[in-house]
């Protein structure tokens, strides 16, 4: 009888276990890491949906304060990879700031796994800003997530702190 | 068989096709020397100017007031993003065999840091003097 049970959570847990998992699809064009890696991260597709990947993508010479600008032929390259492979409703409908492109880290998924940590953490002089992955995801260029892989700016393991 | 002919053709052009885009840094500053020239007679780079362009606060934007803003004081030392903090290896080809060896990749950060920065494009003759600058003024 538990049968099915066990085999639900068979097809369930390979879906559940790529939360920490965020990797840039096979597909992208060179340009994509050249280019969208240059000044940060290269940020995973799916952390924005499409709408918002587009409203990125033109307006590209006023990008958050810096010029990200690229000719059209490899702009037109990035911009139909990022559709192609955006994420859904979960990433959608980011509150956008004036006359900025909509941010992947004010989305209600990102708010949603970031809301034990403290607003302080934030603008600690390690990590800048919350786009800055890198500062706490010691391994987010592999595009790996996991929570033991997490050091907090005070140089604290976050799986370490929490059992305080 | 029948694909044989294919992989050689491509071993036959790859290194043709390297060639025409690999250049030194000695020949960007060749190319902006010359194109400077054309806009004022009798230009040579100088390393000394393209220095003082390096370390001059601009100021047009609170965030990014200099080139050293990133790129720290000493081009041959790695640097970091104002903003987003990410690394940025050194602009000096003596501590990075890279850098202006792609004039199309040069250009376009002259482009968006001179923007960005010094609020318009760079001339041709700021480029120049940069690249001798930070090719050790030879
Ligand atoms: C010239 C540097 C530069 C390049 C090139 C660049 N970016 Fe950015 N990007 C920035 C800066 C600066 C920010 C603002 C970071 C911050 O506020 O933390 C930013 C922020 C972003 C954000 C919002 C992150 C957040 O806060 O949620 C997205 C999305 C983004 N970039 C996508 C891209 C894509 C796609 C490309 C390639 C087409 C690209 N960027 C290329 C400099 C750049
Ligand atoms: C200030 C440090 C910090 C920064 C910066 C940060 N995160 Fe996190 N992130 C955390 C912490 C801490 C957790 C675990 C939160 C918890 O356990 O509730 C987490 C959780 C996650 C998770 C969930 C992992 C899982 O197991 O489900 C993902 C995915 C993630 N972050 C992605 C990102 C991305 C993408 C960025 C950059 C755009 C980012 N984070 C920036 C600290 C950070
Ligand atoms: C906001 C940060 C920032 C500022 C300020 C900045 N740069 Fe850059 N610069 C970058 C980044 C990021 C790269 C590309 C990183 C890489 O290729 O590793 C870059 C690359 C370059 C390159 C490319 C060299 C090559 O051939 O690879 C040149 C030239 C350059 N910068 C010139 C300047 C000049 C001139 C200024 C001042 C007018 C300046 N930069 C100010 C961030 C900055």
């Amino acid at each position: 009888m538990k049968t099915p049970y066990l085999f639900a959570a068979f097809l369930v847990l390979p879906l559940a276990a790529r939360a920490d998992k965020l990797v840039i699809p096979a597909n992208a064009p060179p340009a994509f890491e050249a280019e969208c890696g240059a000044c940060h991260l290269a940020f995973p597709p799916a952390l924005l949906d499409a709408k918002g990947w587009r409203r990125v993508m033109t307006q590209l010479d006023n990008h958050y304060g810096d010029n990200a600008g690229l000719d059209d032929k490899t702009r037109q390259a990035i911009e139909t990879f990022l559709v192609q492979n955006a994420g859904g409703d979960k990433v959608s409908g980011a509150p956008l700031a004036k006359g900025e492109p909509p941010r992947l880290t004010a989305t209600p998924w990102f708010k949603r796994k970031h809301h034990e940590v403290p607003a302080k953490v934030w603008q600690d002089p390690k990590v800048k800003s919350p786009a800055n992955c890198a500062a706490c995801h010691r391994r987010a260029a592999a595009g790996s997530y996991r929570e033991r892989e997490i050091v907090m700016p005070d140089g604290r393991r976050w799986e370490e702190k929490e059992d305080d | 068989m029948r694909t044989a002919p294919f992989p050689i053709l491509v071993l036959l052009v790859a290194p043709l096709m390297a060639s025409v885009q690999a250049a030194t840094p000695a020949d960007l500053l060749k190319g902006y020397s010359a194109e400077a020239r054309a806009q004022q007679a009798g230009f040579t780079p100088s390393a000394q100017r393209g220095a003082a362009f390096y370390a001059r606060t601009f100021g047009v934007s609170a965030k990014m007031p200099a080139c050293t803003s990133c790129h720290t004081a000493d081009p041959a030392k790695a640097g970091r993003h104002v903003v987003t903090d990410k690394p940025i290896k050194p602009l000096a080809p003596a501590a990075n065999p890279e850098r202006f060896t792609d004039l199309a990749k040069a250009d376009k950060w002259f482009g968006r840091n001179c923007k960005e920065v010094v609020g318009r494009d760079c001339t041709a003759a700021e480029k120049a003097d940069f690249v001798a600058f930070v090719t050790g003024g030879r």
